[in-house]
């Protein structure tokens, strides 16, 4: 008979399935894991400290770089923070921009949960699929701030401008001949918003495509189904949210329970899991597709009807427009001191939290009555959910960690901060 | 003050009394409690079916050592011109040092009744310690951990408090307001020694836009 011993495994921090910059320490029992010692904190940045350095508006990029693959519903909860303590609300078309571009970034993000996911544990078809479709949601995100990943786009009062009327179009070039060009350019003849439309029709297609490839696949199943189950019970203790709570079966989402923007007028279903397990989990995200796709097309229909401004007029806190800078004095002030000065927030503090695509992100803002914050805690979701990853990987076998870490959709730019 | 908000704090004033201070900002109520008393009162948080928090959103500390201290003074202004850049302060001047330097922040969610509930403890600057809700909350742990990584606050029968997010053999607590935003220490490959080094910093602190407090700007903002 072979011997078998207890031995440490230093799993990460460079390994392809951590998702980053993980490193475990896992305690084996042959190849059964007793004991998971996550270390966090290799991408750690002092976000939180560096934001109490600057005026309000500069922090806006950080947020980007939190969860740096659902970039607009970072910022979306530090703008909205702020817009709490200023007492203001964006006008009604920014709101509904946001609630789209909040859906994008969620479809984005599921994207490449689903995508790395499937790739650790053995099916690498649906990565190709899913970043397919992740060119075009970028290509919105390019053809509404300028970047294809870091947008910058949300604003404390709005968003920075209104949606183009025009879709950027490829060009010819030594690599695409006019009839390649021609039919990438395609469905990009119109607005941002009749492209946005054409995906909404498309990406349904896109759905069955991957869930043929995955929902009743034997492998996906045996590697899924059963694989870190969490008790609805466990899941309030461990602090979880979002998908990661719906898997255990609490519904309980922040767009229908505690609504902000104007996701109250949208009709959209909470889908939620009964087992817990992994496998619900990804039934879970999969049914988000459908429905953010659902509420996007909402938001298209509104917006091609409803014209109007996307954000404050109130120069104290948003630029004026450059045309009246050249020739109005008062623009010109306004100008020169929100980008040197910034504005002041009222003394006290604020929670905001959004649905996040990964779970409840907060941002905890305490504020002295000055053009910085004083304090500025970022409450990542993936920071509990990974704090778990001990309790849920114990009995495990060690090709279960990547299907536990993939599960729980953990980024470690917002884990780390 | 909204209805739901108006029920929670008949609810706290009818469970604690006068051991706790409740206010209500911008719609959210913030409870103070003595540090002595926090897993007493988080477990009653958690276990009376009228408030019922079963879970803990996030928990982190702050400290308030330069809370309020601007870097820039501008009433004065008007009549003796601008200073130019940002002098380098010596003594913090804050208001709130010595018994009431940090506190500990537990933002807590109750699925049942749908509400939040913000519970504020403050520390001493000399002894920050507190006890720790790991049994109440089992997903505190690591917020815990960050508080001490990242403040020096020590949480009474943690089971594991360890540095999580600095380095490994990191000096200091970053985010205390007396630690410089670059650093003390830097690092660097020496050729020479054939290894990573650490140095002190060869950068020096610089301020880009200074902080200032305008009170009227804020009356403008509270009277729209």
């Amino acid at each position: 008979m072979p011997e078998i011993r207890n031995y440490t495994l230093n799993f990460g921090p460079q390994h392809p399935a951590a998702h980053g910059v993980l490193r475990l320490v896992l305690e084996m029992d042959g190849e059964t894991i007793d004991r998971a010692d996550p270390h966090i904190g290799l991408l750690h940045r002092a976000t939180e400290k560096l934001a109490e350095s600057k005026p309000y508006n500069q922090s806006i990029p950080y947020m980007d770089r939190l969860d740096y693959v659902s970039m607009m519903c970072n910022e979306h909860a530090y703008v909205m923070a702020i817009e709490k303590m200023l007492g203001v609300e964006a006008p009604i078309r920014a709101q509904y921009i946001r609630v789209m571009f909040d859906e994008i970034t969620r479809i984005l993000n599921h994207l490449m949960w689903l995508g790395a996911h499937a790739l650790d544990i053995g099916a690498m078809t649906v990565f190709l699929y899913a970043f397919r479709e992740r060119e075009d949601l970028m290509d919105i995100y390019e053809a509404v701030s300028g970047a294809r990943l870091h947008a910058a786009y949300y604003r404390p009062g709005g968003v920075y401008r209104d949606l183009p009327a025009q879709m950027p179009q490829y060009e010819k070039s030594q690599w695409h001949n006019q009839k390649e060009v021609d039919k990438l350019n395609e469905n990009r003849q119109g607005s941002l918003l009749d492209f946005i439309d054409d995906f909404t029709k498309r990406f349904p297609g896109c759905v069955d495509e991957y869930e043929t490839l995955l929902t009743e696949n034997r492998i996906w199943k045996q590697r899924t189904v059963g694989i870190g189950v969490v008790s609805p019970e466990r899941a309030l203790q461990l602090g979880f949210t979002g998908p990661m709570l719906r898997g255990s079966g609490i519904e309980w989402d922040l767009r229908k329970k505690q609504s902000y923007e104007v996701y109250d007028q949208l009709d959209f279903d909470i889908p939620v899991g009964v087992t817990g397990d992994s496998y619900d989990r990804y039934l879970v995200r999969i049914e988000e597709f459908r429905q953010s796709n659902k509420i996007i097309e909402q938001c298209v229909k509104w917006l091609r009807a409803n014209p109007g401004p996307v954000m404050l007029a109130d120069h104290k806190l948003t630029p004026p427009s450059r045309e009246n800078m050249k020739g109005d004095m008062e623009s010109l002030i306004h100008h020169f001191k929100l980008f040197t000065e910034g504005y002041v927030l009222p003394e006290g503090e604020v929670y905001t939290a959004v649905e996040h695509p990964k779970g409840e992100f907060g941002i905890y803002l305490v504020s002295d009555g000055s053009n910085k914050p004083y304090r500025l805690k970022i409450r990542a979701p993936g920071f509990a959910h990974l704090s778990s990853l001990d309790e849920m990987i114990r009995g495990h076998m060690l090709a279960d960690v990547v299907a536990i870490i993939g599960t729980q959709d953990i980024v470690f730019g917002e884990v780390d901060r | 003050m909204s209805k739901v908000t108006d029920k929670l704090v008949t609810h706290i004033k009818e469970h604690f009394g006068d051991s706790v201070t409740v206010d209500v900002a911008f719609n959210e109520v913030t409870m103070t409690v003595d540090s002595k008393d926090i897993v007493q009162v988080c477990t009653d948080l958690r276990d009376k079916p009228d408030l019922a928090f079963e879970e803990l959103i996030d928990c982190c500390g702050v400290d308030y050592l330069t809370f309020g201290q601007v870097e820039w003074e501008t009433g004065s202004a008007t009549g003796s011109g601008f200073s130019r850049g940002v002098a380098e302060t010596d003594e913090p001047t804050g208001e709130q040092t010595g018994s009431h330097r940090f506190a500990v922040v537990y933002h807590l969610l109750s699925i049942k009744n749908n509400c939040r509930v913000r519970v504020k403890t403050f520390l001493s600057e000399d002894e920050p310690i507190l006890d720790s809700v790991v049994g109440v909350w089992a997903g505190v742990n690591w917020f815990e951990r960050e508080a001490f990584d990242l403040f020096g606050i020590m949480f009474r029968n943690h089971p594991d408090l360890r540095r999580i997010l600095t380095d490994y053999g990191f000096i200091g607590h970053p985010f205390r307001k007396d630690f410089p935003l670059i650093g003390n220490v830097e690092m660097r490959y020496d050729a020479v020694q054939k290894r990573v080094i650490y140095e002190p910093v060869s950068i020096e602190p610089r301020t880009l836009v200074p902080k200032v407090i305008r009170k009227e700007q804020q009356e403008m903002q509270v009277s729209d």
